[in-house]
């Protein structure tokens, strides 16, 4: 289990690595973390020529409000986002899903910018930047990007960045007023890939969903921006509509069939986790009927 | 934690002055792991070694129609790239089977495929380079042409005559096949007022340690001698088998096993890797080493539990069992592994379903198939999982027909405390065990009455939890009738030797090894206080073929009871050589004086008369000073091995608690208990460790492992992310309390630990996921107890 030889070459600046992005397009791979890239090399799962390490890229650590914008820079670790103030008060719903991401020693080195160009359908930082409505700043040779995160993720593993980019920070609003979030997953140990988790933010007013994105991931591709929660919005929220946006999630999601789940419990346990959300974000202990709807 | 000795008697050599016998002392190894300077064979650099990296089969069955090697051979550090045709040269195959499992059959197996490979990960090739990177970059580009055969991979149509036979020559795929029929068992059947039956399924798994299989392998070919650096259970094992098979004489091999970081059964097997390790050394004339990586740990350690076992049950309205009977299914791979044979753990699981319980009517039927998946072989507690979870899961089946509380139903059969000696239905001889002492202790550790009161509350707000229990018996000392009665030359007996060194300090060299459970601390303790030194001056020497006396090693929860009595008996004798000694110095008699703190003391009042340390020195540098024709012999040596009983049964009770999320199948464990007695306890920490460990383990399996293959015999998840280890997250509390029987067979009084906790938790889990199901009719009799189960026994998906 040794990575097959590759060429190494430190980043140093954008630029720098811009430039060997250029030059090496796909046969080269970007470092930033490591938690993901080294196990992939060191399985022979993939054996790129050149290694671009963008970890001395100072400008790209870091958390930053200004006005209502809060911008976090790529290379920003797991641990950074999870102690960090300025997100606890502005982006609660990320340092709550932190918590979830694998171990202590993954979070010490993993970057949030490493999570959203791997784009594991299963990992939680994807999902929250849909919830959030965060805009993924990338830049290239010819300048930056913005990219809506709703447009970023294109499948397993696959983004809107190409191999010739560089994610550079993610921008997102910060928490308004009335603004409530929710975040689980079932996992089959703490820390572990998630079988299906939710990402949820929601503007509550007078016990009425004002505004309800539901995230969910590990039930498809990328994260999923359920349709359904809009049968949830403006309205009062009975068993019976809970129940039918229950069975419209179920019908909107495609999930897969993996080793920890068949496509049919992970529609379930995403039917829970819309059932959960919702008696939690509206203080219902009522509504809480584990998806039997 | 609650350590209770229900047995206060003590024994004379170990009733003295500082005794560390019962105390939870510090390891001696401690200070060296934890700053970091254990050695491990993973750490081994040896002049001019070479890395060995395995071509592995990609495929489940197949031909090997050729090998390419010539790119690979010219590459820049590569030394050799052999195949099993020629490494065949140099070490000869073997068939895994012993003569007291009657019936039992196997093929040869070879170091290296030559021409068929049987399971995927099965080695072709073996790639040495001047590094693992090298031969890894190597691997790749060698070229097999492999012509895919059909493989046999569902133990329940392995029998069917038109399922392909892996081994023509062996006629069938049926390995070995045991029945067993006691008392009266379709009369008790038909006496009962109830009988309950079920499928049980076990997952296969692993033991996943955490340093993989290791091994350097050094041929001095000017000695003409072979060095196995190895993490083994067993030295003195490998030296015959590797002997044995590159045709050399025992005397010619040396095994050395420095710290081993896990074992658990894993490493107490031949592998064919590390014997094509041996013989690569052999054929190259240099060193070299093999670390396998974590995949090929998945794919190649032994895997054990795969088993589908039928049970049923007969009992009365007033709660006593009728009979027992079982029909259990195991697939192995396609090798029965050697030198232990992979028909012990269905053998075990005859031996031991119904054992803790007074019925004598019990029939069992156990066969053990062959396929194309990777071997199956011992790993810690051999069969008693099983065992256990089938016995506890009909009982508790019974206890729920007829209405009766799963506790009262044990207390009306398990065999009474006063009833020992005895023997259960299927010949195992019971010296003295404890179960109602136990499972009363266990009532007032877990407040069973209390506990259900609270279930029931919590039941009527939705939140559904249960109690488990599971009674066990364990096999420990085990005696010649394991191995050495079925013709393997695998040790039963162990030897310590003891001496004093010329500053008063003692050096103890055993045949026990140390995996970490703790043998380097119980000899020390053991001698220590027999001897009256303290332990900082005992030195203790394990794991070398050409330093220790010879020996069994550290398996089937042996090294306390079988080493232990060793380290006892020859402590005892150069106690006596100590004291003839000193008494001829002191112009007094052995009988007048002692040993105590590093010094000869007055037998009846304590005072000092003169320390260790000086008598050293008269002894080695002033003999001249000494008595005509006194001769000091200040090292002794004892061997022991158990002979009145086949082995030392201990027992034990455990309980869990846990909860299940009725909406998602997830279980979440609450506190998991253990009462159990091994007689005499050494070091009440250690065998509380050794207890919890092994519980994980067994959590492990009744939650989370499994080595999940594909119809075409492929390994799914040989990795850590997909195959689930049981981690510090999930794990509940666990309290361990004792009961203390000591067997009679030693004056140490001990028997083994290390095991129990294995045996019994998965039944405990089980049982009480069902007890939490009991208000929606779901039963489930199947492991690891995923979610998805849950959610499809509850109807929910």
């Amino acid at each position: 289990m040794k990575a097959a030889a590759f060429a190494y070459a430190r980043a140093t600046s954008v630029g720098n690595a811009l430039e060997l992005l250029k030059a090496y397009g796909d046969r080269a791979k970007v470092l930033s973390g490591g938690q993901s890239l080294m196990p992939a090399m060191n399985l022979r799962l993939i054996s790129p020529e050149l290694i671009v390490d963008i970890g001395e890229l100072a400008e790209l650590r870091g958390i930053a409000v200004t006005g209502s914008v809060v911008r976090i820079g790529a290379l920003t670790r797991h641990v950074d986002l999870l102690t960090s103030p300025e997100i606890a008060a502005h982006a609660p719903l990320l340092t709550e899903a932190i918590s979830h991401v694998a171990h202590p020693a993954i979070r010490n080195r993993g970057t949030l910018g490493g999570s959203l160009a791997h784009a594991d359908p299963a990992s939680e930082l994807p999902a929250c930047m849909v919830a959030l409505n965060a805009t993924i700043i990338v830049r290239g040779q010819d300048g930056e990007r913005r990219v809506a995160a709703g447009e970023f993720f294109k499948g397993i593993y696959e983004t809107d960045l190409s191999a010739r980019e560089l994610l550079i920070s993610v921008e997102l609003p910060v928490a308004g007023k009335h603004s409530v979030h929710f975040f689980h997953e079932f996992a089959r140990r703490h820390g572990d890939y998630a079988i299906a988790g939710l990402a949820a933010q929601a503007m509550v007013e007078r016990d009425i969903f004002t505004d309800l994105r539901l995230v969910f991931f590990a039930v498809g591709d990328r994260p999923v921006l359920a349709r359904a929660a809009t049968k949830l919005v403006n309205i009062t929220i009975t068993p019976a509509v809970l129940a039918a946006a229950c069975t419209a999630l179920g019908e909107e999601l495609d999930p897969q069939d993996d080793q920890q789940a068949s496509a049919a419990m992970r529609r379930h346990l995403a039917k829970v986790l819309l059932a959960r959300a919702a008696s939690a974000l509206l203080d219902r202990p009522d509504l809480n009927a584990g998806g039997r709807a | 934690m609650t350590i209770t000795s229900s047995n206060p008697e003590i024994l004379s050599e170990l009733d003295r002055p500082n005794s560390y016998i019962g105390k939870s002392v510090p390891r001696p190894n401690l200070e060296r792991l934890m700053q970091g300077r254990g050695l491990y064979v993973s750490d081994m650099e040896l002049p001019r070694m070479g890395h060995v990296v395995f071509l592995r089969s990609p495929h489940a069955h197949a031909r090997i129609a050729g090998i390419d090697a010539a790119a690979a051979r010219s590459m820049p550090g590569v030394i050799a790239v052999v195949t099993g045709k020629e490494l065949a040269a140099v070490i000869t195959p073997w068939v895994g089977v012993l003569s007291h499992l009657k019936g039992l059959k196997s093929a040869p197996q070879h170091a290296l495929a030559i021409d068929r490979v049987c399971w995927q990960g099965e080695a072709v090739a073996a790639i040495v380079a001047t590094s693992r990177a090298v031969a890894e970059d190597a691997a790749e580009i060698v070229r097999v042409d492999y012509e895919e055969l059909e493989a046999v991979t569902d133990m329940r149509t392995a029998l069917d005559p038109a399922t392909p036979v892996i081994h023509p020559a062996l006629g069938d795929n049926l390995a070995f096949e045991r029945n067993l029929d006691a008392g009266e068992v379709d009369a008790a059947f038909a006496g009962s007022d109830a009988v309950v039956e079920a499928d049980f399924i076990f997952g296969r798994h692993t033991g996943v340690t955490l340093e993989p299989r290791s091994v350097v392998a050094d041929w001095n070919a000017a000695e003409a001698r072979l060095t196995i650096y190895q993490g083994t259970q067993a030295p003195h094992m490998v030296q015959n088998i590797a002997a044995l098979h590159l045709g050399l004489e025992e005397s010619q091999v040396r095994v050395v096993c420095k710290d081993v970081g896990g074992s658990f059964g894993i490493k107490v097997h031949i592998y064919a890797d590390e014997m094509a390790t041996y013989a690569l050394s052999k054929l190259l004339r240099r060193p070299i080493k093999f670390v396998a990586d974590r995949v090929e740990s998945f794919n190649t350690d032994i895997h054990a539990r795969d088993h589908r076992c039928w049970g049923r049950i007969g009992v009365k309205r007033d709660g006593s069992i009728t009979a027992f009977e079982i029909d259990d299914l195991t697939g192995i791979g396609p090798y029965s592994m050697y030198p232990r044979t992979s028909a012990i753990e269905a053998n075990q699981v005859v031996n031991l379903v119904g054992g803790p319980y007074v019925t004598r009517n019990y029939r069992a039927r156990a066969r053990v198939v062959f396929q194309n998946k990777n071997v199956m072989c011992q790993y810690r507690a051999v069969g008693h999982p099983i065992a256990c979870s089938v016995t506890e899961g009909l009982v508790d089946l019974a206890a729920a027909k007829i209405g009766m509380d799963p506790v009262e139903i044990r207390r009306r059969n398990l065999i009474a405390d006063n009833a020992y000696p005895c023997a259960s239905p299927s010949g195992l001889r019971f010296e003295l065990l404890s179960h109602h002492a136990a499972i009363n202790k266990l009532m007032t550790m877990m407040d069973y009455d209390a506990l259900r009161s609270e279930q029931a509350t919590l039941r009527s707000n939705g939140i559904y939890r249960g109690i488990g229990i599971a009674s066990f018996i364990e096999v420990t000392n085990p005696s010649a009738a394991f191995y050495g009665v079925g013709g393997a030359k695998i040790s039963s007996q162990d030897g310590v030797a003891i001496r004093l060194d010329a500053q008063g300090s003692v050096i103890c060299q055993t045949s026990i090894t140390e995996q970490g459970q703790g043998s380097e601390s119980l000899t020390a303790q053991i001698v220590g206080s027999v001897l009256g030194v303290s332990m900082e001056r005992v030195r203790v020497i394990l794991g070398d073929t050409d330093n220790t006396p010879y020996g069994g090693g550290t398996w089937a929860s042996r090294g306390a009871g079988i080493g232990g009595e060793a380290a006892l008996q020859a402590a005892k004798i150069l106690r006596r050589n100590i004291l003839d000694v000193a008494a001829a110095i002191l112009q007094s008699s052995p009988a007048e004086l002692d040993i105590a703190d590093n010094a000869i003391v007055n037998a009846a009042d304590g005072a000092s008369r003169m320390e260790l340390r000086e008598l050293a020195r008269i002894v080695y540098f002033r003999p001249d000073t000494l008595p005509p024709g006194v001769q000091p012999e200040l090292m002794a040596t004892r061997h022991f091995v158990p002979r009145e009983y086949p082995f030392a049964f201990t027992n034990g009770v455990q309980a869990s608690w846990l909860e299940v999320d009725t909406d998602t199948g997830f279980v979440r464990l609450l506190k998991h208990w253990v009462v159990e007695d091994c007689g005499t306890l050494i070091n009440p920490q250690l065998v509380d460790e050794q207890i919890r460990g092994g519980v994980v383990q067994g959590l492990g399996a009744a939650l989370f492992e499994k080595c999940v293959y594909d119809e075409r015999g492929q390994l799914t998840n040989a990795n850590m992310a997909d195959y689930l280890v049981p981690m510090s997250g999930e794990m509940p509390d666990i309290d361990v309390g004792h009961v203390v029987s000591p067997t009679s067979e030693t004056e140490l009084g001990a028997k083994g630990a290390g095991e129990a906790g294995t045996a019994g938790a998965a039944a405990a889990v089980a049982n009480a996921v069902n007890d939490a199901l009991r208000p929606f009719g779901a039963v489930i009799t199947e492991i690891p107890l995923t979610p998805q189960i849950i959610l499809t026994a509850l109807g929910r998906i």
